[in-house]
């Protein structure tokens, strides 16, 4: 099996999703591309573990997901807050706290 | 791999789980402070409200002590491993923990600075017998629904069950093993972290920003970190930090993965540690956040998220040490220089403390470029001890923070400052004696430790980082000077600051946090044996 194709496409994920976190304005969207990143690690953790013969990097994929989920519990509890006091969800208007 | 091996894999006989074997006597104070934070929870749910807050202080307090006792008994049974460097200990529970001297002497810092965290969080006395944290963080601020929640004094005592795990998750995480299970703890200490930030009563506005803030930021550089165990784990095959050191010093061709996986780990670590240019979160965080909850913050994720970076890049990448250490080199000659001149153009105490936490930062991978083994003071003892000296006084200058108060709240304009020393020369002097500490001026803590991580640095060579070092450390003695002058000479604006009188809870972490910086200022020498003892990790 060639891992090139399958590590390549993770890193364009990997890149789609930092690119979406620095450009994007939604909290919800650049949420959603760290959520992009984690699963870029995770096909890379399976590409891997196949490569390498063991199941380390699949039993990874699974802790992955469930941080992941743990992740969306605290984000959405934090954005929720602030769009019910802001009425907005962009992270260009919460800047109250400069220099 | 071949198609031949997967069949082998799928066609094996299914052989018989071996139950794992863990040593359960030598994480017990992982266990029983997980086991708090889980009762914790239960008291949440089960306990009356009159009941809960004090519930949920007995709880952590005794989870916390326990647990202190518990490393205290570990570290005295850990054996003596003799091999190029002294150690301690070893790896348990299958070899996804270690428990050696650097583990169980974090352990033992980082529930020190637990316990005088939820002391700062049981403080009520200081906001009219409210805590420092939201009755209700589900209403929007200022709206009829939070008002109503005061009046019933409603408490989010969830507080004391989230700051155990987050001080589980950083146990964990300056003893894992593996980089999988230090990824976990990376979140378990994070995701706490997150909440507790938007918690605050006053400024809620500020708070939620701090907390979205950190939590947007915070994902996104564990993503990084995620993806460089996922690089690494590609290059060596496996999680473990031994293995991986194998792969590294033995290991033929891949070398594009390791150097990739390497430098994203340490974008993920410098980012949790704010060194610059991974910084940005750190000074609104710090503002935004609720003092009690800034003040265990600095202190413990620095302690935790420092040793865990030493354990990667000295014991799974330390073959690979002229790889990784011109990055740290440079990382920490532009934190040092940035942090100490930023500082100087702060006129927020909160965000004065962040900065100068970064430039500590900066000191710290001083330390980390130091020496490795040898007879002088080691990197990971220099750090060590620099980590207890700047944690303690960082939790006190933000317990003095608490104190300082106006009709909104806490006052942190540095401006509203002027004239603390004749509205209360105590607490002046306390939050002097911390600002000397972190400017490193002879008997404080900070003086022994900042020499400590030089002295680590010179012996190994690192000779232009101890010379930028001192150059920072005399830009900061300005500013921290400037302060001082400030407290004590200058003329008050209108009626100057108040200071508010707490209770016992938040005396006793001032008075112990001046007396630890003293004691380490004054007599180094049992803490400065005990990290030379712990000796290094043990893989």
């Amino acid at each position: 099996m060639t891992v090139e194709p399958f590590i390549g496409l993770s890193a364009l994920l990997f890149a789609i999703g930092a690119i979406g976190v620095l450009v994007r304005r939604n909290a919800i969207v650049v949420f959603m591309c760290v959520e992009l990143m984690l699963n870029a690690c995770n096909l890379s953790f399976v590409t891997f573990a196949r490569a390498h013969g063991n199941l380390d990097g699949q039993v990874a994929a699974f802790f992955v997901m469930v941080v992941a989920a743990a992740e969306v519990v605290v984000g959405l509890a934090i954005i929720v807050s602030i769009f019910r006091t802001r009425r907005s969800a962009s992270v260009d208007d919460a800047s109250l706290l400069k220099l | 791999m071949s198609a031949v091996s997967v069949q082998a894999i799928v066609g094996a006989a299914p052989s018989p789980i071996e139950a794992p074997d863990v040593d359960y006597a030598t994480i017990s104070p992982l266990l029983i402070i997980l086991g708090a934070a889980v009762l914790g929870v239960l008291v949440e749910a089960f306990v009356p409200r009159a009941y809960r807050f004090v519930t949920q202080i007995a709880v952590a307090v005794v989870g916390v002590v326990a647990a202190f006792v518990a490393t205290v008994v570990v570290g005295a049974g850990l054996d003596t491993v003799d091999g190029e460097v002294t150690g301690r200990g070893g790896p348990t529970a299958m070899g996804s923990l270690s428990v050696d001297g650097p583990a169980v002497v974090t352990w033992a810092m980082l529930l020190f600075f637990g316990l005088l965290g939820v002391l700062l969080f049981a403080e009520r006395r200081l906001d009219g017998g409210l805590s420092a944290f939201t009755s209700q963080a589900s209403t929007p601020p200022g709206s009829a629904d939070e008002r109503h929640a005061t009046r019933l004094r409603i408490e989010h005592s969830e507080v004391f069950p989230l700051a155990m795990f987050a001080l589980g998750g950083m146990m964990f995480f300056a003893s894992a093993n593996d980089l999988l299970g230090m990824f976990v703890a990376l979140e378990v200490l994070s995701l706490p972290l997150y909440l507790m930030c938007g918690l605050a009563r006053r400024r809620r506005l500020l708070s939620q920003e701090a907390a979205m803030k950190y939590f947007l930021l915070g994902a996104f550089s564990s993503a990084f970190f995620l993806y460089g165990i996922a690089m690494v784990y590609g290059y060596a095959g496996s999680f473990g930090l031994a293995e991986i050191s194998t792969a590294v010093s033995s290991q033929i061709g891949g070398q594009n993965l390791l150097l990739a996986g390497m430098a994203l780990i340490l974008v993920g670590l410098l980012f949790k540690v704010a060194a610059v240019p991974f910084h940005a979160w750190t000074p609104d965080v710090y503002q935004g956040a609720p003092t009690p909850v800034t003040a265990f913050m600095a202190a413990g994720t620095k302690a935790a998220a420092f040793v865990a970076m030493l354990r990667i890049f000295f014991v799974a990448f330390g073959g690979a040490r002229w790889d990784w250490a011109p990055a740290v080199w440079a990382i920490a000659i532009i934190t040092m220089l940035f942090g100490a001149i930023a500082s100087i153009a702060q006129t927020d105490v909160k965000r004065m403390l962040a900065y100068s936490s970064i430039a500590h930062a900066g000191f710290l991978l001083v330390g980390m470029a130091g020496l490795t083994s040898g007879d002088g003071v080691t990197s990971v003892s220099a750090v060590l001890f620099y980590l207890v000296a700047y944690g303690a006084a960082a939790i006190g200058a933000f317990a003095v923070v608490t104190l300082v108060r106006d009709a909104g709240g806490e006052t942190t304009h540095l401006g509203r400052w002027a004239g603390l020393g004749k509205e209360s020369p105590v607490l002046a002097v306390a939050f002097t004696i911390f600002l000397l500490s972190f400017a490193g001026i002879p008997l404080t803590g900070g003086f022994i430790s900042k020499w400590s991580v030089f002295a680590a640095a010179w012996d190994g060579g690192a000779w232009p980082l101890v010379v930028v070092g001192v150059v920072a450390s005399a830009l900061a003695l300005f500013f921290y000077i400037r302060v001082v002058v400030l407290l004590f000479f200058a003329p008050p604006q209108g009626d100057g600051p108040t200071v508010a009188v707490p209770s016992p809870l938040t005396w006793s972490v001032v008075a112990i946090t001046v007396a630890v910086t003293i004691v380490l200022g004054v007599l180094p020498g049992p803490l400065l044996d005990l990290v030379q003892q712990a000796g290094a990790f043990v893989r």
